[in-house]
């Protein structure tokens, strides 16, 4: 069997960042499995502008910013084997992997990265009545048919859900010459970015209409047309609030999941909110030496903070290798919560014997809200107060804890973020 | 001319097409769609049932447990995905009890094996998810599951490497028959003449039976709407959950399906339109209560798809299938609803044995009984797949993340008797586009597979044939260059 000193499963901004990150510090093998057929991940697909403002302090479109990484990866003479889907990683590190080339093989892994990234949720897991036919794509699969292959799906499109991909994709379908009728969110708020929002939507009057769901697709063979309605605190559409629009493309974007098919057959633990991985301070999944960074872990709104938190990943994982395979042992671990209204935290322990000078604690909110206050508790004492004009769950935000207020409070259990009114 | 021309691709059709092969007889069948099973036979159950449902005496109890009876064999001739999980008429009323006596009585008669009623305790033991209401059940071991899609395809794959031929995309729009007793069918693509007539038309062969018929039949679609869930709660019940049954059916069942997905349904809805396999919202709320009644903690989150068929239901609830009396040499499978595919091997042995008497239809010598399915890689070793890969790389590239399908299974797809020509062919003979993202990743890859394999535009390539292009036209700026 061959083996390496880290394995990173998915060669897009995470993985791509973790293995640059690893690199510098010290790790010589390590191996990208990247099932496409390039490196770079959905970013290659991500033509429009808008990346790299926090990392490189400028405007970059999504496969310019991967090909920064991919030049570093380059430069570090980092390995890497695409076309190679990765079939299995087992609680000890042995990753089995397939590709056209090189057959099925099984590696040793010193340590295991998972950066695989998150998929779109499809019409099925809508329940979305009404007929199955072409001409319904989640906004990721049309924004790859528009970008990569260059085909138009349709001319008069109606979107359901407005994540940044829908929101991006209006915009992308506009330019195309298509006309976008309408975009339809569930929530009584948009999941996407303010900017998108602005850039891709209102700057081409394409109406969004909040609180509003599909409750039917027309057409046996081809989509003809799509009914909205207006939705009630329930949730449940409001009868005579149908709208019915013509059109010849429906596009999805409601919602993305962390994809962990291989993670959960490894037996790592899951967040039942992020649906990825609960990690630690160091990004480390419940199994020694697996750790997790990216859309794989938590939907990022921003790949900046991908980078950041992948570099983190890498960081770890060089140390995880380099102690000769081991965690540190011992040491005085604090429970990070998030409650009223903040949904999760990433991490959700840390210890701060491992942990840097600065630690980034990354959560989302559950709903809107405005001139509120980003609270963080060391048990029952509020050590953090800042004012927030919006907090939106389409954003991920953050609090940054120093290791030496930390370890000031060697009693301390539990950390709590949460949102409060004043 | 043929001897004989069968309408209807779908299961009753290809089986009896399958057993027409054995012969030697000139056989076409005329399909109306695409590809085989595109009607009734691909939105069901897939429940290969045991028997105790059919009236005492009836056609359709008979075909039933033939049907039953030669499933495992017709399995392992075609390498069909089949398994004997065993089926439970769960009772949740103390005062229904009777009725599972009645159920198992019915089945004893028909000749169902090894039905057994079930205690309160001896359910829960088998099924722990099931209702805390549960107050016992009726056991048939023999009931089973199936993969559709594959028993409808082998036999038709395996008719046509036997000589049958299939023309597809042609709709049967009117039969005459002439002087000498020859059946003229005009289609949209043409005349086709034939000896003898079979009608397998699933929901039309109402229509199919009055163009030749004063005694007219209607066949009325019932829609039933299903959930399909995710393989990750597919283990939620190991038998195939009944509720007791009513005069509109078996109810809503839950069931492992064959692939390891947890299936939720059917509705039943009488409808008009004989095209009306579109779900709503009131049907799959409907369904979300029912089952929810005998299984208890349904993780209805879990939904991957849902979907409608139709079942071709006639007024007496019973299958038709005859010598039509006033149109000799025409032959009716008509009202061939549930249990329509578990009785679809023995429906074809019986007219294929009809048309055998009538025609003296002699047999042949060199007929291939055995079908290999697609291979399984993921039934194989390392060892076995890396020398699989070495021969034929393209075994080595997943194209299906979700369901684990590599090239090479959709390349065998394409390129086999009767081949996938569109995503949904691909996916009911492969699996690629079936899991849990629903064909998000692969469809662009499976369209780019059949571009290049079947040397069409990309902006041909269909869904499920006729206008179900999944592009449109080329984006600005590009030129039409390659993909």
């Amino acid at each position: 069997m061959i083996s390496y000193d880290i394995v990173i499963i998915g060669g897009g901004p995470a993985g791509l960042a973790a293995a640059v990150s690893a690199r510098k510090a010290g790790i010589d093998k390590i191996l990208i499995l990247e099932r496409d057929k390039e490196l770079g991940g959905i970013l290659n697909q991500c033509i429009h502008n808008g990346f790299g403002l926090h990392t490189f302090k400028e405007e970059l479109t999504g496969p310019e910013y991967a090909g920064r990484f991919i030049d570093q990866v380059l430069e570090a003479k980092i390995e890497y084997r695409l076309n190679t889907m990765v079939m299995d990683i087992s609680p000890d590190r042995v990753v089995t992997a397939m590709s056209r080339a090189d057959g099925m093989y099984q590696i040793q892994a010193g340590a295991v990265i998972l950066a695989m990234g998150c998929r779109e949720r499809p019409r099925g897991a809508l329940n979305i009545p009404g007929y199955r036919p072409a001409g319904i794509f989640s906004a990721g699969t049309a924004q790859r048919l528009v970008n990569i292959e260059g085909y138009m799906p349709g001319r008069e499109v109606v979107i359901l859900g407005s994540g940044d991909i829908g929101l991006i994709m209006a915009r992308r379908m506009t330019l195309e010459g298509a006309i976008v009728k309408v975009v339809a969110e569930l929530l009584p708020y948009s999941g996407g970015l303010k900017r998108n929002i602005v850039q891709c939507l209102n700057d081409f009057d394409i109406p969004l209409k909040l609180s509003h769901t599909v409750v039917d697709i027309e057409g046996k063979e081809h989509v003809t047309a799509v009914t909205i309605a207006e939705v009630g605190k329930d949730m449940k559409p409001i009868p005579g609030t149908e709208e019915r629009y013509t059109c010849d493309t429906l596009l999805l974007s409601c919602g993305l999941i962390p994809e962990n098919e291989l993670s959960n057959k490894a037996g790592i633990k899951m967040s039942p909110v992020t649906s990825g991985p609960i990690v630690n301070e160091s990004l480390e999944t419940n199994i020694p030496g697996v750790f997790a960074c990216g859309n794989v872990l938590h939907v990022h709104d921003l790949v900046d903070y991908v980078s950041e938190e992948a570099k983190k990943a890498g960081e770890s994982a060089a140390k995880f290798v380099k102690a000769g395979g081991k965690d540190t042992e011992g040491g005085h671990v604090i429970e990070v919560k998030a409650t009223d209204g903040a949904r999760y935290t990433v991490p959700t322990t840390i210890n701060v014997d491992n942990m840097d000078d600065l630690l980034t604690v990354r959560f989302r909110v559950g709903a809107v809200y405005k001139d509120s206050f980003v609270s963080v508790y060391f048990d029952d004492e509020r050590v953090m107060h800042n004012k927030k004009r919006i907090l939106a769950p389409g954003e991920m935000e953050q609090v940054i804890l120093q290791k030496k207020k930390l370890a000031e409070k060697p009693g301390l259990k539990t950390i709590t973020v949460k949102i409060e009114a004043e | 001319m043929y001897d004989v021309i069968i309408i209807g691709a779908g299961v009753t059709g290809s089986s009896v097409a399958r057993e027409l092969s054995r012969y030697n007889v000139s056989v076409c069948v005329l399909e109306k769609c695409e590809d085989v099973c595109e009607g009734t036979s691909k939105a069901n159950s897939a429940i290969v049932h045991a028997g105790f449902d059919a009236a005492e005496g009836s056609l359709m109890a008979k075909m039933n447990v033939r049907g039953n009876e030669m499933m495992g064999q017709l399995a392992e001739d075609l390498d069909i995905p089949f398994r004997r999980n065993g089926a439970m008429v769960v009772c949740i009323h103390k005062e229904a009890l009777d009725g599972l006596k009645t159920l198992y009585d019915r089945g004893i008669a028909n000749g169902v094996k090894d039905l057994r009623i079930l205690t309160r305790e001896e359910c829960l033991e088998m099924e722990p998810n099931l209702s805390d209401n549960v107050e016992g059940a009726l056991y048939a071991p023999t009931s089973g599951i199936i993969c559709p899609f594959i028993l409808n395809i082998a036999m038709a794959e395996n008719a046509a490497v036997n000589g049958v031929e299939f023309r597809f995309n042609t709709q049967v729009e009117d039969i005459q028959k002439d002087l000498q007793g020859i059946w003229h069918l005009r289609t949209n693509n043409g005349e086709y003449l034939a000896k003898y007539v079979v009608n397998a038309a699933g929901v039309y062969a109402d229509v199919i039976h009055n163009m030749v018929s004063k005694n007219k039949i209607k066949i009325t679609p019932r829609r039933g709407d299903y959930c399909l869930l995710d393989k990750e709660v597919g283990g939620h019940v190991d038998k195939t959950i009944f509720p007791q049954p009513t005069n509109l059916g078996k109810g809503v069942l839950v069931s492992p399906t064959i692939h390891g997905n947890l299936i939720v349904g059917p509705t039943a809805v009488d409808l008009e339109n004989k095209e009306g396999n579109n779900t709503t919202a009131d049907g799959i709320n409907d369904l979300i209560a029912k089952a929810n009644d005998h299984v208890k903690n349904l993780p209805m989150r879990k939904v991957i798809t849902s979907f409608a068929g139709l079942r071709a239901h006639e007024a007496n609830h019973e299958f038709i299938i005859r010598e039509v009396e006033d149109a000799p040499h025409f032959i009716d499978c008509a009202g061939i609803e549930s249990p329509g595919l578990t009785s679809a091997p023995a429906i074809g042995e019986m007219v294929g044995g009809m048309l055998k008497d009538m025609m003296k239809l002699t047999e042949k010598e060199n007929w291939i009984s055995k079908r290999k399915g697609i291979l399984n890689p993921q039934n194989l070793s390392i060892e076995e797949r890396n020398e699989l890969i070495k021969k034929e790389p393209a075994y080595g590239q997943i194209i299906c993340r979700c369901e684990s399908i590599s090239e090479g299974e959709i390349l065998d797809a394409i390129h086999r008797p009767l081949g996938a020509r569109s995503l949904d062919g691909v996916k009911r003979r492969t699996r690629a586009g079936m899991g849990r993202c629903q064909a998000g990743f692969c469809s662009p890859r499976v369209m780019e597979i059949l571009h290049r394999e079947l040397g069409l535009p990309l902006e041909e390539i269909t869904k499920s044939g006729g206008r179900s292009n999944i592009v449109l036209e080329r984006t600005k700026g590009t030129n039409g260059g390659e993909l």
